[in-house]
């Protein structure tokens, strides 16, 4: 027989520590989990992440108790699908204020987590020993973009259809299996109730899970390794020779819960003004034309997918060039594929002695300032349709983003990087 | 103590062969699974040959029917639009129609049965989306001055003029497909099946 485990609390606590790590784990994860002491503004994302993803959850769970997946026509000739996200926001009490919570909160988990991958861009927060949270962290990215293109479909509406439609078809591009592959995803020759149902059920219950799994081992991988801070050195080198703790480390929980609880409050606000001011988002948010039923039979003059997809979506329309005996839509699928995965190679690509932009020399100054603007462009191109010159833009901003992952080994290692300091900076 | 020693081979051998077989077995349950989200009995079902009505289609215009959940166009050349062809002949990727995306009856210069009417799938063949009709010449439908009327995609900007061709650098790499087709009479078409049992 095992010896019973020694615990120093008593009473309930004691009662649930002996049979379950409760304590070990508030020590280990907020208590005693030291983080550097300079966070500033760019650290706020984080938690800021998780909280918009605790509020789609919890607002999806209510929608879904509405909500039908539905492509046939009603007995007025409109899709239940459609007609029920209208019935949430006509009938059900408080169904518009939820619906508005989560349709504005796709965009908010968007905003958070570009601000949040940028942050970890500047302050080299991928570099290692921080490669898996890195990569952990481009999976959840892979696994948002999946969610909210399933999602997007769900109200059934014209840019909906039209986006499922495109996006699907991408696989159709993969030369030999991908007619094949794109039937497969789709359950029919055409996007119709059968991907409607499956993209509801890919929505609500496989990709959540994914996604909690996945920021689970995104934490669990950082709190071992410990956070980075905006000078980018470890301060786990300096500890208090007494207690073993990082002499500029302070404990999570209060320090950070306060902090953070402050950046909660401040994005809340504008949250808030946004559901009950400007809901549709100037028309970013939602998109005019999903206020219009799908219709297979017609395309709407002007489609884009949604805000936080068209940087990706403007590399794809710039590939015009058939290449190697394969045409010029499988290599565009190709570039956008490689756009959003290229972000997993930082961690490799980065050969600078020094990780934080402060201690960082002007070729990467000048670096990270072009791909922003290339960024920017790209998305902004991606929102209106296309011309020759905006085609000609596309191509040029894309090669430009391209160049700052693709060149970085070289220009990383020749850039006059400044000395790091020993401990952490005001 | 070595473990070498103490391994029982033929207990392991009996445990990797049970591994190996269990894993085979949790592949294969895979397979229902996978197959599931292929297209069912009623999808497949689905694809019946629809007939189109061409009587009261006037010259230069164009109309949409219904078939396996597509737009298929039938649109009413006019003597200028079949000339537009000629012109286009050198701005196309595929002229002569070489890639099979009609059948061998419409493998023409007009790429139809009777060159006054278009039948072609309304999806381009870039990404699914369905393009927008520009029949007019020039600049009056806010193209480039010597557009010679045809089509463009509003997603991806792809251009096809007349009969469902292709321009050249575009992102969609083929011409619009000519679905299967017959005449039942002068006035009625039919989509999806023609006289080669198809």
């Amino acid at each position: 027989m095992a010896a019973e485990k020694q615990v120093t609390t008593t009473g309930l606590l004691g009662w649930i520590d002996e049979r379950f790590p409760l304590t070990v784990m508030w020590k280990q994860h907020l208590s005693e989990y030291y983080a550097p002491r300079n966070f500033n503004f760019w650290y706020f994302f984080g938690s800021l992440a998780l909280m918009v993803l605790v509020i789609q959850i919890f607002t999806g769970i209510f929608l879904v108790m509405h909500y039908k997946p539905d492509a046939s026509l009603n007995a007025s000739g409109v899709p239940v699908a459609f007609a029920s996200v209208e019935y949430i926001m006509r009938d059900v009490p408080w169904g518009w204020l939820i619906r508005y919570m989560h349709s504005t909160g796709a965009s908010a988990f968007f905003i958070v987590v570009y601000l949040h991958m940028f942050r970890g861009m500047i302050y080299g927060s991928y570099r290692k020993p921080r490669e898996l949270i890195w990569l952990f962290g481009v999976f959840i990215f892979l696994a948002l973009m999946a969610e909210a293109f399933f999602g997007y479909l769900l109200p059934w509406g014209q840019m909906s259809y039209w986006g499922a439609q495109v996006i699907v078809n991408l696989f159709s591009a993969i030369p030999l299996i991908g007619d094949g592959l794109s039937i497969w995803l789709r359950g029919d020759f055409v996007v119709g109730d059968a991907t409607l149902n499956r993209f509801f059920s890919f929505h609500v219950i496989a990709i959540p899970f994914v996604l909690a799994g996945l920021v689970v081992a995104h934490i669990i991988a950082l709190h071992e390794v410990g956070s980075n801070n905006p000078d980018g050195i470890e301060i786990k080198k300096k500890k208090d020779p007494a207690t073993g703790i990082p002499l500029d480390g302070i404990p999570f929980h209060p320090y950070y819960t306060v902090k953070d609880i402050v950046g909660v409050a401040v994005f809340l606000i504008i949250f808030s003004w946004i559901i009950f001011f400007a809901p549709e988002g100037g028309n970013y948010f939602i998109e005019a034309n999903n206020f219009i039923p799908a219709d297979p039979l017609k395309t709407p003059p002007h489609i884009a997918p949604v805000w936080y997809f068209t940087p990706f979506y403007s590399v794809l329309r710039a590939v015009t060039y058939p290449l190697f005996g394969l045409d010029a839509k499988f290599w565009g699928v190709v570039a956008m594929g490689a756009s959003v995965l290229i972000f997993a190679f930082l961690p490799w690509l980065d050969r600078s002695p020094v990780k934080s932009i402060r201690y960082k020399g002007p070729i990467f100054k000048a670096a990270i300032t072009i791909f922003v603007i290339s960024f920017i462009v790209l998305g902004y191109l991606g929102l209106l349709a296309p011309t020759a010159g905006r085609t000609l833009a596309a191509q040029i901003f894309s090669v430009l983003y391209f160049a700052f992952f693709l060149l970085m080994p070289w220009y990383s290692r020749m850039d006059k990087c400044k000395p790091e300091p020993e401990r952490v900076t005001e | 103590m070595s473990t070498e020693a103490k391994v029982d081979n033929s207990r392991r051998n009996l445990l990797v062969a049970t591994s190996v077989v269990g894993g085979a077995a949790c592949v294969g349950t895979l397979v229902p699974f996978v197959i599931s989200m292929t297209p069912s009995e009623r999808a497949l079902a689905a694809g019946a040959p629809v007939e189109a009505d061409i009587s009261k289609l006037a010259p230069g215009e164009m109309m949409t029917v219904e078939w396996r959940g597509k737009p298929v166009w039938i649109i009413r050349r006019t003597p200028e639009m079949l000339a537009s062809l000629k012109k286009t002949d050198s701005l196309v990727s595929d002229p002569t129609s070489e890639k099979p995306m009609q059948p061998e009856y419409a493998k023409n210069d007009a790429r139809a049965i009777k060159p006054e009417y278009l039948v072609v799938v309304g999806i381009c063949t870039h990404l699914g989306c369905s393009p927008s009709s520009k029949f007019k010449q020039g600049a009056e439908e806010g193209m480039v001055a010597d557009w010679a009327g045809g089509f463009i995609c509003p997603c991806h900007g792809s251009q096809f003029d007349l009969a469902g061709r292709v321009m050249k650098s575009m992102p969609a790499p083929d011409n619009l497909p000519v679905p299967p087709h017959k005449y039942l009479s002068d006035a009625r078409i039919l989509i999806g099946e023609d006289d080669k049992g198809a």
